[in-house]
């Protein structure tokens, strides 16, 4: 197999609360391939932001990050703020949930445009505006050049995300990190801007991850998902794979609490309890207590991931 | 039989100024423009539509909250008395409003079992002793413990933030409960224990729910009957397995088809063009004309009223009866 694009490996994140160290994030294992699209899916604080804030230095200083992130040869953690500087955005770009608190409300489209093309490539001038241009019409708004002097507020949470999209293809990134980037959106805007990652993801090439609480949404527009619970990742498989036949009790139970939109109604079986607290986790299995498959051993220690299949991981000794 | 809520041609205006101050002019919004339903006692009327629909501002409407410009709110064959005069109040017993955020509707000052028990108190009802034990009766019948009773709302999970705020809907013993996005601020697997709690408790109790969601899923699991609101109207009105599987209006064609399906096997979806309208400027004709894929001369110009197809569904829409219904095309 080719070499990835991106590899973490063993990343861990505390964060100092000052009275105690809370592990936030247990040891992420994850390579990201040249052109793939990968999903994270997950509940609330199950730490799927986390790991690629963690990845890009963009946590605070309360946050200890352990382990490694390559990028080529270069491990990000740790790496002088320089070096950072020209990935985060150059190699890595990140477009996060809500658009409209990302953009900078008082300066025009155009100039935070031009900023990143400036930091990133070199544009100035004529040769800037030309591009942030090329690049607004490229994300489908029209009228591209008006646009360029609208203020974030006189557009809308859709265009305001093809914005930021347009931002982040703006220093060429081999990989896109999008964050919850439609969870702000309605249904039908929500489909545009999906559509229009993955028609810029095949004209360029650029690998993706998408994060996201929808397992719908990620169905649709990766290659591959990895299911997180609790700072770990406990499923990495294929789409067909995590929607036809899913190995960790945590997949199949948030598969089992979704509605389907045909077919016929049934009764939604919900994963009894809460998910725990990362400064409060159950002994051993993170999500034995939830668990209708659980066995004594799962309290034990947390289990390894196993490798049960070509490209089909799972964190389960009942798998 | 009369109906327990009957909206008939129920409008809402807002003037609002275009531009800033003091040079705009003034413009009249129409955020409510002519709905129409009614709700039997017992079942679920789904509302779904996008931001900006009218969804939320019909939930106002209902509960009297927002003073209607047009049209009227019956509540068991009564007009619905004016928002603050004690015949008002007291039909208020009768019907409750659950919210999108439980934190935001809870106070956090005060402990769980004393805002269960505030609605018996603003209403008289009991004795303080009295009062507690109903509040203890309501929190099990939404699965709370009693040790959650002198808890304070930070300390508990999402999930039971949103069955405290359902325990003190209940409270009250009250016919209908207008759901305004109760479940969207929960994760995945509680959203499933809301919604299951939330038909039980009709089976036991009666309630009737008006439930607005953008999640067609869930409003489909939940639901006996739904409306597609657009720009402030209804496009589509009937039997939710029907209406979702074969989609009489162009509009809630497309927004089943951009829903993204959790299993492998894409659909062809349908992309809308363009985003919704300003509801200060609402075209001409049928106000969804301007991004229909299907849209002829007659739409530019004639507004489409809701009319009763022969499969006994309601929908707005020139073309309904020629256009093709399933949704895999």
């Amino acid at each position: 197999m080719d070499e990835p694009l991106v590899s973490l490996k063993g990343l861990t994140v505390d964060f100092d609360t000052g009275k105690q160290v809370v592990r936030a994030l247990h040891g992420i294992d994850l390579d990201v391939g040249r052109g793939e699209a990968v999903g994270l899916v997950g509940e609330s604080g199950c730490g799927k932001s986390i790991t690629w804030l963690a990845a890009l230095g963009l946590l605070g200083r309360t946050a200890r990050v352990g382990g490694e992130v390559r990028l080529g040869v270069r491990n990000l953690i740790g790496a002088p703020v320089a070096e950072l500087e020209h990935v985060r955005g150059g190699r890595i770009a990140m477009i996060f949930q809500d658009p409209s608190s990302s953009l900078n409300p008082v300066h025009r489209i155009g100039r935070q445009l031009g900023e990143a093309l400036r930091l990133h490539r070199d544009l100035d001038g004529a040769s800037a505006a030309a591009e942030a241009r090329r690049l607004l019409d490229r994300v489908g708004i029209a009228d591209a050049g008006r646009r360029l002097n609208d203020y974030p507020h006189e557009l809308s949470g859709g265009m305001n995300q093809r914005v930021m999209i347009a931002m982040a293809l703006a220093g060429q990134p081999d990989l896109l990190v999008a964050d919850e980037p439609t969870t702000a959106l309605d249904a039908t805007i929500q489909a545009q801007i999906l559509d229009l990652l993955g028609e810029i993801r095949r004209d360029s090439g650029m690998a993706m991850v998408l994060i996201s609480h929808d397992l719908g949404v990620v169905a649709e527009n990766t290659d591959r998902v990895c299911v997180m619970y609790a700072g770990r990742i406990v499923e990495d498989a294929p789409i067909a794979t995590i929607f036809g036949a899913p190995s960790h009790p945590y997949t199949q139970g948030l598969l089992a609490a979704l509605p389907e939109l045909e077919g016929p109604r049934r009764p939604l079986v919900p994963i009894a309890g809460v998910v725990p607290e990362p400064s409060n986790l159950p002994p051993g299995c993170s999500f034995a207590p939830r668990c209708g498959r659980a066995i004594a051993d799962c309290e034990r220690a947390p289990p390894i991931v196993a490798r049960i299949a070509g490209g089909h991981r799972v964190a389960c000794i009942r798998a | 039989m009369t109906a327990l809520l009957e909206v008939s041609d129920l409008v809402r205006k807002y003037d609002v100024r275009q531009g800033a101050w003091p040079f705009g002019r003034w413009a009249t919004l129409h955020a409510v423009d002519g709905v129409s339903f009614k709700l039997e006692a017992g079942r679920t009327l789904g509302l779904v539509g996008e931001s900006g629909c009218g969804k939320t501002t019909t939930a106002k409407l209902v509960l009297g909250l927002v003073p209607a410009t047009g049209g009227e709110v019956r509540i068991a064959g009564e007009r619905l008395p004016p928002m603050g005069s004690p015949q008002w109040r007291a039909l208020r017993r009768r019907m409750q409003m659950v919210y999108q955020d439980p934190l935001a509707a809870l106070d956090r000052r005060v402990s769980v079992g004393r805002q269960v028990m505030e609605p018996l108190a603003i209403h008289g009802i009991g004795t303080p002793a009295e009062r507690r034990e109903r509040a203890l009766s309501i929190m099990d019948g939404v699965g709370l413990a009693p040790h959650h009773f002198d808890r304070y709302p930070h300390e508990l999970s999402g999930g039971q933030r949103q069955r405290i705020v359902l325990a003190r809907a209940l409270v009250l013993d009250p016919q209908l409960l207008v759901c305004d996005e109760p479940i969207s601020a929960l994760d995945v697997s509680i959203q499933a224990q809301v919604v299951n709690l939330l038909l039980e408790l009709q089976q036991r109790l009666g309630l009737a729910y008006l439930f607005i969601s953008h999640d067609l899923r869930m409003v489909r699991q939940i639901s006996h009957e739904v409306a597609v609101m657009y720009l402030g109207r209804i496009v589509e009105q009937g039997d939710p397995d029907r209406l979702f599987s074969q989609p009489a209006h162009p509009y809630t064609r497309a927004l089943v088809s951009a829903i993204p399906v959790a299993h492998a096997g894409r659909r062809r979806r349908m992309v809308l063009a363009g985003e919704p309208p300003n509801p200060v400027d609402r075209p001409a004709g049928c106000a969804f004309h301007p991004r229909c894929p299907f849209a002829v001369e007659r739409c530019r110009s004639e507004m489409p009223v809701l009319r009763t197809l022969a499969d006994g569904r309601r929908a707005a829409c020139h073309l309904a009866e020629a256009l093709p219904r399933s949704i895999a095309a």
